[in-house]
């Protein structure tokens, strides 16, 4: 159980997947402008970041590994990834209509997300089992969740100031962002304080 | 003949600066941001995925024809991932302190939206021997703004270049080593102030050609070509354009072809 703390708290606080493993840059830099749409899109990344985990992982523990072909980890999960968005589209669609109104737009932009197959490749890569990858995904998806809200509250300040020309438009996003990752800082070393 | 050679080299040149995929286009932010702690991370991952990038570009463009359009998001995928596969084998195989070096961002050369981009954008339009210069091209770019924004964080932030110390950033020396740019924040403060300076240096370049009155053609893709934020704007303009294809068509009744589209332009992330 603690170990399962650990990993979900570092996961969304110390290795936060956006401001200091820089994955999912792109939808952390494009929705981040209100809070709708960060909270739509955070949302759905933690969905489809827990159902990919629940695919990818017995796929690689059950299929790739005793037929030996576990080079092919990359290629399978993006396939598996992104005909598991497209199903869900179309379940949502059918038995949630609701559910698919909030999510439905973001689904397919996170296919390629590099966040999605990041965590389930990194959850190999760790030699987590299911449980702990699970709480993985769901900490990597939180965290991602957090970045994205807490910038979006910067980035509706940032909008408002009066920056130099030179740095007007992205730059000067990407170094308030350069500074919200920088307060992450504040986590290292909390994991260790807490659970010794 | 002199027509074409100067536009093979157009193909070429066109990724180092007007359209470079990085400072430019806002494509590849992820590795850009995380592999460039020193310079040779940032040529190892260039090299990579320019790698990559040929090899996708010459397939899908061979087999272009082939490819039904329903479906090439998907193929467009598999070859992408086969190549990435290929890279990462070899990596492993001769240069494995690379390959630790860049980790995870190997395999998400996949998910890299420089070679989805070129692949929905030129490959699929054009002849397999532009589509390979077009590779070459926009990974040289990659790799240059990947090597400049390495060299600026190694040099200031470890007092290094390629692992060879610099006499004047040491500790102890003229300049202290600024450790914090090899951090994350670093990170995505250096890429900032290179976006700035990028966006400076080619409006200048299209003030400069206008005054001369020169290639006035020039100045509309360098209009076109998407000054900030290419990726959010690509993220958010599929989005919206779902938003309003959902919108359109009441609930129940949207027109299957249409349906089957969108979620597939929407995975060029």
């Amino acid at each position: 159980m603690k170990a399962l703390l650990v990993i979900l708290l570092t996961s969304i606080l110390v290795d936060n997947f956006v401001l200091s493993k820089f994955l999912g840059i792109c939808p952390f830099l494009g929705v981040s402008k209100n809070l709708n749409t960060a909270m739509g899109m955070s949302v759905a990344v933690i969905f489809v970041m827990l159902l990919s985990t629940a695919i990818t992982w017995p796929i690689h523990t059950f299929v790739l590994v005793p037929l030996g072909v576990g080079f092919l980890v990359t290629l399978v999960f993006i396939l598996s990834i992104a005909a598991l968005v497209q199903f869900v589209e179309t379940i949502l669609k059918k038995a949630m209509p609701p559910l698919y109104k909030a999510l439905g737009i973001y689904l397919p932009l996170i296919t390629t997300n590099c966040a999605v197959l990041g965590v389930t490749i990194l959850n190999i890569d760790q030699k987590y089992d299911f449980l702990q990858s699970m709480f993985n995904s769901l900490g990597v998806g939180v965290g991602f969740m957090l970045a994205l809200f807490l910038f979006a509250g910067v980035r509706s300040r940032v909008d408002k100031a009066d920056v130099p020309k030179f740095l007007k438009g992205l730059p000067i996003t990407l170094i308030a962002a350069s500074l919200v990752s920088l307060s992450f800082f504040g986590f290292k070393g909390m994991i260790e304080k807490l659970f010794g | 003949m002199a027509e074409t050679k100067r536009s093979w080299i157009s193909e070429i040149t066109k990724g180092f600066v007007k359209e470079n995929p990085v400072l430019r286009l806002i494509l590849g932010t992820c590795p850009t941001l995380a592999v460039t702690t020193s310079v040779e991370n940032g040529i190892g991952m260039g090299i990579a995925a320019t790698f990559v990038l040929i090899g996708s570009n010459v397939a899908i463009s061979a087999l272009r024809k082939f490819i039904p359009d329903k479906v090439r998001i998907p193929a467009y995928i598999t070859i992408i991932a086969g190549f990435v596969t290929v890279v990462q084998l070899l990596l492993k195989a001769f240069v494995p302190s690379l390959d630790k070096a860049l980790g995870i961002f190997i395999p998400l050369i996949v998910v890299n939206c420089i070679i989805l981009a070129r692949a929905e954008m030129f490959a699929n339009k054009n002849p397999v021997g532009a589509s390979a210069l077009d590779g070459l091209g926009m990974g040289i770019g990659f790799t240059s703004a990947l090597i400049v924004m390495g060299a600026i964080r190694e040099a200031i932030g470890n007092g290094t270049i390629l692992g060879y110390p610099l006499p004047v950033i040491q500790s102890g020396g003229m300049i202290e080593p600024i450790l914090i740019l090899i951090l994350p924040p670093g990170g995505f403060f250096v890429f900032g102030i290179l976006v700035a300076t990028a966006q400076r240096l080619s409006e200048g370049i299209d003030r400069r050609a206008v005054a001369r009155g020169l290639k006035k053609a020039r100045l509309a893709p360098a209009g076109n070509a998407p000054t900030a934020e290419d990726c959010a704007a690509c993220g958010l303009g599929c989005a919206s354009s779902v938003v309003a294809e959902a919108s359109a068509s009441p609930a129940d009744d949207p027109k299957p072809a249409a349906d089957a589209a969108s979620p597939e332009g929407g995975e060029d992330r």
